[in-house]
């Protein structure tokens, strides 16, 4: 198999083939910590790190994975990952780390990241798979934090409250109140549900866009005059 | 409703979506009057508020579909949902809530799924679980019975209520399943004499029965008309009433209330009539429609007697709306010429 330009797959990971909106992989923690900005910033950085760093260790040994034991493998290898980025969590962001709970060492069961060990980095050389993992990471972030601010928008009226847990002192006056102070907050939109409703419609626009884009693209196409082909099933591009 | 048609000359009714929209609206007169009596002009603010919502979310959506607007506008469909929601909000509660509501119920809960005759939820119970669960505070205050608080509010004080910032403390009063599901120190005989809005009222609060029996009126107008059947709303009220009895403790202070109490109090007798009827949401045949109105009685006293809310009949239709399919499948009516009922699954008869 032929490996895809480092191009191409930016344009996978972060539009195209993204994990989230396209996949629909790892929903599990795109749906349940969305809450807010900050919580979704921490997560989706935390999943972006052991992408890129496992899909390199997978990729650097796949020659000598037997296919009989490749998927333990490189669950193996992503467990290990996820066990440093909790060390460095507890570390580091202690109380975002206890705000996110449970869903940082699920991040192992997070199907985006064995998707892209399992259909990528076993079958590509080191750096290409290295830039596959931080895009896919990188996409998924984007989609992370877009969830969460619509929702931390409707459910709270603000914008990157909290935001000091993640980056210390600095961000402390970060919080923007968006809506209003008389803003009562409508608590579906931090309720599950809300997640549902916001990735849904995410994914809409995403397609509304994709449509759009190629409704415009095949504007573009000029019809020849005199061309001999009169009927044709299908559009020419 | 037979749909059989032997051969011509073919008598048909002049029934149409628009007709029988109409006919449901003018069913829910009786009860909308009684609320009016009751607690003054709230609901005629909320009904008025989410119809003009939904008729101009309804348009815009169609326009966004590439759908005539007007055509669609004219199946009442729309106004139907909206008149729903608005009954069932609580009264003189701000200009907000019915809007976001109704606009709930008409985009996310009707069109997304592909509008009229497609939507697996009941438009109207999705927008007002929205609401619910969003804003419990705003959602959970009733004023109380006009003779419980000594006259309704007077038009002015409804418009500052809806739209100023007036606080609405001052007129709101304890629903009477409240009442009785907050008790735990009396007698339910001697809770009916404390407080006004039983000792005033005669089984099942003061307003509270009156608007239940405005509401079973209207019911029983759309059953004459030959617009719903009778299936739902009996499964569903004889449901309730049997496990309200079940449970009724011969009136000891931790009893659930009684089956009266159950029947004419909250949202039941507007529940059975005019939501779980709904045919787009609800079972088809008519023993689904029993097995249909059965669940939602069921979960509608489990959740007043054991839940954290004092009013369940939203949750109810929605879990119900939820099973509407399987109970589909399990209830196929047996078709002529057939020995058992088939699907269109099955590829040939056993």
């Amino acid at each position: 198999m032929a490996t895809p330009a480092y191009g191409e797959i930016t344009r996978n990971g972060l539009w195209k083939n993204n994990p989230a909106l396209v996949q629909l992989l790892g929903l599990c923690p795109l749906l349940a910590v969305t809450g807010s900005v900050v919580n979704a910033i921490g997560l989706g950085l935390a999943t972006t790190g052991v992408l890129t760093s496992s899909n390199l260790a997978v990729s650097l040994v796949r020659r000598q994975m037997p296919d009989t034991v490749r998927l333990p493998a490189s669950v193996m290898i992503i467990a290990t990952f996820v066990t440093c980025v909790e060390l460095l969590m507890q570390a580091y962001t202690y109380e975002l780390y206890l705000m996110l709970g449970i869903f940082i060492p699920l991040i192992v069961t997070n199907c985006a990241i064995l998707g892209r060990a399992d259909a990528f980095a076993s079958k590509n050389s080191a750096l290409p798979s290295l830039v596959d993992g931080f895009m896919m990471g990188i996409g998924f972030t984007a989609v992370l934090i877009t969830v969460g601010a619509v929702r931390e928008i409707l459910g709270q009226g603000t914008l990157f409250s909290n935001m000091d847990l993640l980056l210390g002192p600095i961000a402390k006056d970060w919080r923007i109140t968006v809506l209003g102070s008389h803003y009562p907050g409508a608590l579906v939109a931090v309720l599950p549900p809300g997640a549902f409703l916001v990735t849904g419609l995410l994914i809409a626009a995403k397609n509304a866009i994709d449509t759009g884009i190629e409704k415009h693209r095949s504007q573009k196409v000029k019809i020849v005059p005199g061309s001999k082909r009169v009927r044709v099933t299908g559009r020419i591009v | 409703m037979s749909l059989m048609r032997a051969t011509s000359p073919h008598a048909r009714s002049g029934d149409n979506t628009a007709k029988v929209m109409l006919q449901v609206a003018a069913a829910t007169a009786p009860g909308v009057l009684a609320m009016v009596i009751y607690f003054g002009i709230g609901v005629l603010i909320n009904i008025a508020l989410c119809v003009v919502t939904a008729l101009l979310c309804e348009a815009a959506v169609m326009k966004l579909r590439g759908r005539p607007a007007a055509f669609y506008l004219r199946d009442y469909s729309a106004f139907v949902t909206a008149l729903l929601l608005g009954i069932a909000l609580p009264s003189y509660c701000a200009w907000w809530l019915p809007v976001v509501g109704s606009a709930v119920a008409i985009v996310l809960s009707k069109h997304l799924y592909g509008g009229m005759g497609y939507n697996p939820f009941n438009p109207a119970m999705v927008g007002y679980v929205v609401l619910l669960i969003s804003f419990p505070v705003d959602m959970t205050r009733w004023v109380g019975a006009a003779e419980v608080i000594g006259g309704a509010p007077s038009i002015s004080e409804a418009v500052s209520l809806v739209f100023g910032s007036y606080n609405i403390d001052g007129f709101t009063r304890a629903t009477p399943l409240e009442i009785v599901r907050l008790n735990e120190s009396v007698l339910l005989s001697q809770l009916y004499e404390i407080e006004p809005i039983f000792s005033r009222g005669t089984f099942a609060g003061v307003g509270w029965e009156t608007i239940s029996f405005g509401f079973l009126l209207g019911g029983l107008f759309l059953l004459f008309r030959r617009v719903i059947t009778w299936h739902a709303p009996v499964a569903m009220l004889a449901t309730l009433a049997l496990l309200s009895l079940l449970f009724y403790d011969s009136g000891s202070s931790l009893s659930e209330g009684s089956p009266l109490l159950h029947l004419f109090s909250g949202a039941t007798m507007f529940g059975a009539f005019f939501i779980i009827t709904d045919p787009v949401s609800g079972a088809t045949s008519n023993k689904g429609r029993l097995i249909f109105g059965a669940g939602v009685g069921l979960f509608t006293y489990i959740i007043r007697a054991w839940g954290s809310y004092p009013d369940a009949l939203a949750f109810a239709v929605l879990l119900m709306n939820f099973a509407a399919p399987t109970i589909d499948n399990y209830t196929l009516p047996r078709t002529y010429g057939h020995k058992r009922p088939r699907s269109a699954t099955d590829l040939e008869e056993r």
